[in-house]
């Protein structure tokens, strides 16, 4: 087990008491500010000592009251980048990022310097100063500063929170990059159901300093319930495809999925990449026929695996088209008119606008 | 107007050694106990502060006295220094060494307890996730980060200590040669006719020796953040 945490902790007017475990390449927490996120990882890193805790990174035991082991945390080995990027003023950039060797046996040094720099695209800002670097720099900078300390683990705390869109789209892709070929497992401290959507394996969902939900990504992407108001309009299924063709005539890519084929605006990436697409479930219609005359270019057939359970007008039909998994959010009344209930074949139209590109994230070769 | 006196020099040289010493000795119990000052939680802080403070609002006269007391040869703790050791500060250089640590101890630790406030505690908790040990992070990250505090003391220390008057005075008396540091050979020459050129010529050289050591701490202050903020 990668990592397994149980924490109970009082901090003030705030309790939290989670516990999860996950095996993921990138296991994401979610939950809204005060939900106890920024709380969980500073007791895994050290920098809060909970009341009773149970911490196992990588099968060592970094804390457990129970028997008073609480391993310091400069010998924890746990990575960090922080929201603010916390860079040391007073050193040039690669100082920074050899900060963490001056701490560590010769013996156990594995990450390459070379390798991390070119892999976080930052050999051209090796003399500069912290100060002059733009935000994105800044937090590349932090990632490698956390990645050349050779840590088992690596924790980041929303780094990319302070950012804007465009900054945010130009670090996605490192982020990709060191969940699939960086070898360290992580942690992602986020908010933003759109980035947990292109970046996580495995997800916890925290509300009010309490686990809700955990699993694969996939898994609890699926289901709107575990996801207060503004993340609940992000969530959906998460399905892998491939670019199969790109349509020139009207500025359209197709991607193939196991459920079908799904026309978007025109993307960048060649032909057979592999891409994760997000499927919103407010942006699904259900027809229980085959549409006709109908403006979307969309449509998935399918069946309906399971209703979950209803929550004000709204439902959750969970469908299995072709294999992959498809998430519609309806109201209660179509699913009685319709007479939706399991085992039911039925087409999901989606509106193309559901492709919105920052859900569209380059897969590893082990997700979801 | 002629140059010193060969008395004269000796005074500006003992001056100058004196107020070298005493910034130099208080500058470690000085980071110490800023940072106990700024970051200890413990019982007794707000005495101590109180403590450090008094020689700043306290007549230089009594602060005199009480090491007249305390350290003199027969004081308790000067008795104790003679024997032990064969540290003797009555009368000596090093007593006027030790007083004008004393009055400009609350300048030194103000400044330092200043640039510590401002250091922002999550570089040290970034430090130490990154395997770095507190006396570590304290050395490579804390100390560079408020070394601009710790020149702003050290030259606020000196230039206190080249002005020092009551206390030394009151403490080692003015002996020529070995405590007579250049307020008080201003103040001899001020005492006897005749004495208004040596006055003037001391309070020149006090004067840059003073501009000469603000000069240098801004100098190196400047090069200093530029180094830790650029």
């Amino acid at each position: 087990m990668i990592l397994d945490v149980s924490i109970e902790h009082e901090q003030g007017a705030f309790a939290l008491q989670a516990s999860f475990q996950s095996n993921g390449k990138l296991t994401a927490l979610f939950g809204p500010s005060g939900s106890g996120k920024t709380t969980i990882v500073n007791a895994v890193s050290g920098l809060v000592q909970p009341d009773h805790a149970r911490i196992v990174v990588q099968d060592r035991v970094l804390v457990d009251t129970t028997k008073n082991i609480v391993v310091p945390k400069h010998r924890r080995r746990i990575g960090y980048v922080f929201q603010e990027g916390r860079l040391f003023p007073h050193l040039n950039v690669r100082h920074n990022l050899l900060f963490g060797r001056w701490f560590t046996q010769k013996g156990e040094r594995t990450a390459s310097f070379d390798h991390v720099v070119d892999l976080l695209g930052i050999g051209h800002l090796l003399d500069r100063r912290p100060s002059t670097l733009s935000g994105g720099e800044k937090q590349r900078v932090a990632i490698g500063r956390a990645l050349l300390a050779d840590p088992q683990l690596l924790l980041m705390d929303e780094p990319l929170a302070s950012l804007d869109e465009a900054r945010k789209a130009e670090i996605y892709p490192y982020l990709e990059r060191l969940r699939d070929e960086g070898g360290i497992p992580i942690v992602l401290v986020s908010h933003s159901v759109a980035e947990i959507a292109r970046l996580a394996t495995s997800v916890v969902v925290l509300s009010e300093g309490r686990v809700i939900a955990s699993g694969s990504a996939a898994e609890v992407l699926r289901h709107t319930s575990f996801f207060a108001l503004e993340g609940r309009a992000e969530v959906g299924a998460l399905i892998e495809a491939q670019v199969s063709r790109h349509d020139e005539a009207y500025d359209l890519t197709v991607l193939q999925a196991r459920a079908g084929t799904l026309s978007i605006p025109r993307l960048p990436h060649p032909i057979g990449t592999s891409l994760r697409v997000r499927l919103r479930a407010r942006d699904i219609i259900l027809s229980l026929k085959a549409p006709e005359g109908l403006s979307a270019l969309n449509v998935l057939p399918g069946f309906i695996s399971s209703i979950d359970e209803a929550e004000g007008s709204s439902v959750d039909v969970q469908l299995d088209c072709g294999g992959d998994p498809v998430v519609a959010r309806v109201t209660r009344k179509s699913v009685e008119e319709l007479g939706l209930k399991p085992g039911l074949a039925v087409h999901a139209i989606i509106k193309s606008i559901a492709f919105d590109p920052e859900a569209l994230g380059v897969t590893g070769r082990e997700n979801m | 107007m002629e140059g010193l006196s060969p008395e004269e020099w000796t005074a500006v040289r003992l001056s100058l050694k004196v107020a070298s010493v005493a910034m130099a000795a208080s500058l470690i119990p000085g980071i110490a106990i800023a940072f106990l000052l700024e970051r200890g939680r413990f019982w007794g802080r707000q005495a101590l502060d109180v403590l450090v403070h008094l020689p700043l609002v306290l007549p230089p006269v009594v602060v005199g006295w009480f090491l007249l007391i305390g350290f003199g040869r027969r004081g308790p703790v000067g008795a104790f220094l003679a024997e032990q050791f064969g540290i003797v500060f009555s009368f000596r250089w090093t007593g006027a060494a030790l007083a004008c640590a004393i009055m400009g101890f609350p300048l030194l630790v103000r400044a330092i307890r200043l640039s510590i406030a401002a250091v922002d505690r999550k570089l040290e908790d970034a430090a130490s996730t990154l395997g770095a040990h507190p006396v570590w992070v304290f050395g490579v990250v804390t100390l560079p980060l408020i070394l601009p505090g710790i020149i702003a003391g050290m030259v606020l220390s000196f230039a206190k200590a080249m002005g020092e008057f009551g206390a030394t005075i009151t403490f080692v008396s003015s002996i020529p040669g070995e405590t007579q540091t250049i307020p008080s050979a201003i103040y001899a020459y001020t005492q006897v006719p005749g004495g208004e050129g040596g006055a003037m010529r001391l309070t020149l050289v006090s004067i840059v020796i003073s501009i000469a050591a603000l000069w240098l701490s801004e100098w190196l202050a400047r090069r200093v953040r530029r180094r830790v903020h650029a």
